[in-house]
């Protein structure tokens, strides 16, 4: 059995939230991925930042595609539904619940596989229709569930562990999302939990779709050399552009920046972003710019991490897009959804 | 050249057919003939036959008056409005002997084309147009409104009662209903000074229609979804469900906007494909929200794993399959009952639907509802097998009635308060043994939280590969749907009380077969009917197939898919069932099954039935 549920143990002094609730509450099942793989990382970050942002579990809902890394929704938050729907297609199902009910956070979290090749239609479309969602791409240049096969976005020259060379141009999902209009575009690694945790938090809090592409080792496929998805490789050509501090609303601010350096972002739930610029040219806030900068630094074998991009106009969600009340769909009442017998009395005059 | 003789008087029993040109404007004209003829108190059916096009490419519109209320094809053409000179031809071959044609005389035709058989009416429509219209596409438009005040003279039909209809359908631009008014006095005047006013074939004022309505299933469906109180509508365009969400939008535009805020109470969503649209619905539903979605049969091709997943994972959905002509693109404008083994069946690996079969677009806004309380009690994908003949036709049907006692039936779902009283909350636990388990909404408790999954799983809701586990829910979903069988509609059936002989269909064959036994029964064959109405067959679908020798399957599709599932799902022996097959994409007429039926009964009942067509 692959399935196994963590023994629930009450420690008395590990530290809670605002909730009263320990970290260990945010947990899920126990992990069956691979021993060092990138994405258990990805979990333990997410457990931390759902934690720190003191949600209840049952406020969030967590949906996944299929692939290793999909598997991830089963090993956090076990107190908050979860759906594990079909391979490439999590977000038809995240924009659909969210369209029932926009009152919750939807967390997804998907794969290079899932969301660059199979589901590539699906993660753009929900770009463009900015669900309200955090989406996670734990991206480790394969297809690590069925065995090691190139995914979308192996760079070209990587080798695959049996030496096969990848010649065809990979797909960027930062890239892909800056063109697509994506509204929070942030790239990062599975062994930074320092920017990582932060930016996870800022992406739940966004309104709007919020895509980090997180770069998550396969340790059993592709953390060879040869391969630009490997802990080391990653280590090498790391490259934060921007850090990203998240400052939960009524915080007094305490951490002293220099003049220039911090980008302050208002939230719309009242929380702040501080993006510290780590390099002074970079303009986060500005998409043209984003992208060259992004290009270039690919082109140079580099992997630009932190909060790419972020919107600095307010570009509407699909609720917004579909103007819908704010009682969500699935609360509105039987009786205020249609017109009764009456109602169909005149509603049917037209057809007699 | 001498006249023919006329046909004898046919008072309110006979067919117009119309010859058009695709995006001139026809339809509206045309559905204004039949609706006239509808508010004179006569029983009509309308067809459209249009092409997979949107201009240009020729269409039909046929009218069949009846006033014994029979809405299928008969398969005759009493009257034809021949517009279309590149269809003139064989439009003229297809008049029924003794009937009439009218032509645009603006243009002389090939005397070649003429029949003695028939009577041949010319009137200058094109002319009368270019000396009282400006414009080019205003000439092109109004020449269908000549051509049905001609018909208003021809068949005495009230042009009061067509003035209302234009008051009403242009009642915001009143210029427009004297401008089509006056085209049709033009026509009516013309044929009242030059054609032999009025033809045999003539409308009489009945009381029929009193308490019914002409209306499209695609828009009873939509209404239906409303009156479901489904909330969220995710598609993908195709002919010919489109109309459907179109409906069900415009629907909600009227009735579901809050009044103060002027926000909506629905989400109509235009997804990127077939597969998103699904899996909308899927999380729409999963997340407590009644959702649905309408398409055709490349669409459920598509749907096919998701559906699967909805299956397995006990999501309820409903879905609308408007059927077209397939395979593949096939006619995306003609109509079959092809998608029914399908949907039977949808998705890999052993699964099973629920189907609701409509017969008129009154049923599909009675189904609608009806799937959507199915699919939350079973927890399950539910089919609503409409087609194109329902969907986009104007049928005449008792006015819908809405019954304001009613409840959505939301299946269990439990509360927050039933989630914390119990011990252990476990999704797929048959704890009432009724094969359906308890379901949570994510947002109640964190005790009631579960993880859907397509992958095996326990009765607990946990990830298994273990045989016995998997099996325990493979078999209660297996009982979920032999109760099922308990709570889908019961068939329709019309039994003699004599005969031995049975007749089975589904949906839009309803119409051909209720004439196909009037007329067989006038000549000594009686029959008994048995309409379904559900999949899975109740075990009055299975009493039925038991209590007759001789069944006869009337379906519309090649491969006879109705009979392949009787035979998988009943105790029915092979060799009892005798097929009665259309499927060239037209709807379907009565003179085809009474042939069929006689030539299977043999020589004696043959001669019977000849006599009696
Ligand atoms: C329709 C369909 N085709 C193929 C598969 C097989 N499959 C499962 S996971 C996967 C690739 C997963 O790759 P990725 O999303 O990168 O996840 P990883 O395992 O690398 O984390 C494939 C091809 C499937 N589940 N469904
Ligand atoms: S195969 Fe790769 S991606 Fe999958 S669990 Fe193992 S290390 Fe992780
Ligand atoms: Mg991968």
């Amino acid at each position: 059995m692959s399935f196994i549920n963590k023994p629930k143990v009450r420690h008395p002094d590990l530290p809670q939230n605002q909730l009263g609730l320990t970290r260990r509450d945010y947990e899920g099942a126990m992990s069956t991925l691979c021993a060092g793989c990138g994405h258990d990382s990805v979990t333990s970050s997410i457990t931390q930042a759902i934690w720190e942002l003191n949600l209840r579990p049952e406020q969030l809902a967590k949906l996944s595609g299929i692939g290793c890394s999909s598997k991830t929704t089963a090993y956090f938050a076990s107190g908050a539904h979860g759906f594990n729907s079909v391979h490439g297609r999590m977000p038809s199902i995240a924009a659909g619940a969210n369209a029932a009910n926009k009152d919750l956070h939807y967390i997804g979290v998907s794969g290079d596989g899932d969301s660059l090749s199979i589901g590539f239609g699906q993660f753009a479309h929900a770009i463009r229709r900015n669900v309200n969602m955090l989406y996670i791409c734990e991206n480790n240049g394969v297809y690590g569930l069925t065995k090691g096969q190139f995914s979308a976005s192996a760079d070209i020259g990587t080798r695959s562990k049996k030496g096969e060379e990848n010649r065809q141009a990979p797909v960027d999902p930062c890239l892909a999302a800056l063109s697509l209009g994506g509204s929070f575009i942030a790239r990062s690694f599975s062994g930074d939990r320092e920017q990582l945790v932060p930016l996870i938090k800022a992406g739940l809090m966004h309104k709007g779709f919020a895509m980090i592409d997180v770069i998550s080792p396969c340790v059993t496929f592709n953390d060879h050399v040869g391969s630009t998805k490997s802990y080391e490789f990653t280590r090498e050509h790391y490259h934060e552009a921007v850090h990203t501090d998240y400052i939960p609303a009524r915080t007094e601010i305490t951490a002293s920046y220099g003049a220039g350096e911090v980008l302050p972002v208002q939230m719309h739930d009242g929380s702040q972003l501080r993006l510290r610029k780590l390099d002074k040219d970079y303009d986060p806030n500005h998409r043209g710019k984003a992208f060259e900068y992004l290009r270039t630094r690919l082109r140079q074998g580099e992997h630009v991490t932190g909060l790419i991009f972020l919107s600095p106009g307010h570009d509407p969600d699909m609720h917004e897009m579909l103007h819908t009340t704010d009682v969500p769909l699935n609360q509105v009442p039987y009786e205020q959804l249609h017109p009764g017998a009456a109602g169909l009395a005149s509603i049917l005059k037209r057809y007699a | 050249m001498a006249q023919p003789p006329a046909t004898q008087d046919r008072v309110n029993d006979f067919v117009i057919k119309l010859a058009n040109v695709n995006g001139t404007g026809s339809a509206s004209a045309n559905t204004m003939l039949m609706k006239s003829i509808f508010r004179m108190g006569v029983p009509v059916m309308g067809k459209n036959y249009f092409p997979s096009n949107i201009q240009g490419l020729p269409t039909w519109y046929e009218i069949r008056v009846t006033k014994d209320a029979y809405v299928a094809r008969s398969g005759r053409v009493d009257l034809m409005v021949a517009m279309n000179a590149e269809t003139y031809q064989k439009d003229v071959r297809e008049v029924s002997p003794g009937g009439f044609l009218i032509y645009d005389s603006t243009w002389p035709r090939a005397a070649v084309l003429a029949r003695d058989d028939i009577t041949i009416l010319g009137a200058p429509l094109a002319k009368i147009c270019n000396e009282n219209f400006v414009g080019v596409r205003n000439r092109i438009l109004m020449k269908n409104v000549v051509y049905l005040g001609l018909l208003a003279a021809l068949l005495e039909i009230d042009v009061e009662v067509i003035r209302q209809l234009l008051t009403e359908s242009y009642s915001k631009k009143p210029a427009l209903v004297e401008a089509n008014m006056k085209a049709v006095q033009l026509g009516y005047d013309y044929a009242k000074q030059h054609l032999p006013c009025p033809l045999p074939l003539r409308v009489q004022r009945m009381d029929k229609t009193r308490g019914s309505v002409m209306i499209d299933g695609n828009t009873a469906a939509g209404l239906g979804a409303v009156y479901a109180g489904a909330t969220v509508g995710p598609w993908y365009p195709i002919t010919p469900s489109t109309s459907l969400m179109d409906a069900f939008k415009s629907f909600c535009s009227k009735l579901r906007v809050d009044p103060e805020t002027g926000a909506s109470r629905y989400a109509v969503i235009q997804a990127e494909d077939e597969l998103a649209a699904i899996g909308m619905v899927l999380g729409a539903n999963w997340n407590g929200a009644r959702a649905f979605t309408a398409t055709s049969g490349p669409g459920i091709s598509l749907m096919s794993e998701f559906i699967g997943l909805a299956y397995y994972a006990e999501v309820p959905a409903v879905i609308v399959d408007v059927q077209r002509v397939g395979p593949s693109t096939g006619m995306p404008t003609r109509t079959q009952q092809c998608d029914i083994l399908m949907c039977a069946y949808a998705s890999h690996g052993d699964t099973k639907h629920v189907l609701l079969f409509p017969s008129n677009p009154e049923e599909c806004f009675y189904m609608m509802v009806q799937a959507f309380d199915l699919a939350e009690r079973l927890q399950t994908p539910v089919f609503v097998m409409s087609d194109l003949d329902i969907g986009m036709n104007d049928w005449m049907c008792p006015e819908l009635k809405w019954d304001d006692a009613y409840r959505p039936d939301r299946g269990k779902v439990l509360t927050k308060e039933e989630i914390e009283a119990l011990p252990k909350f476990h999704r797929y636990l048959d704890k009432d043994d009724d094969g359906i388990p308890a379901r949570t909404l994510p947002g109640v408790s964190p005790k009631g939280a579960y993880f859907t999954r397509g992958s095996g799983h326990n009765q607990y809701g946990g990830y298994t590969e273990d045989s016995a586990e998997y099996q325990v829910v493979m078999e209660r979903l297996l009982r979920k749907f032999k109760r099922a069988r308990t709570l889908v509609p019961a068939p329709v059936i019309e039994a003699t009380g004599t005969s031995d002989i049975g007749l089975v269909a589904i949906g839009s064959s309803r119409g051909a077969v209720t004439e196909a036994r009037d007329i067989l029964a006038k000549r000594g064959i009686p029959i008994d009917y048995m309409r379904i109405k559900a999949f899975p067959f109740t075990k009055e679908v299975e009493a039925f197939m038991a209590s007759h020798t001789k069944i006869f399957v009337v379906e519309q599709n090649r491969d006879a898919q109705l009979k392949s599932l009787l035979t998988l799902e009943t105790d029915v022996p092979k060799s009892k069932l005798y097929s009665i097959l259309h499927y060239g994409g037209l709807p379907m007429t009565s003179k085809e099954i009474v042939e069929a039926v006689a030539a299977e009964l043999g020589d004696e009942r043959r001669a019977q039935v000849a006599a009696a067509t």
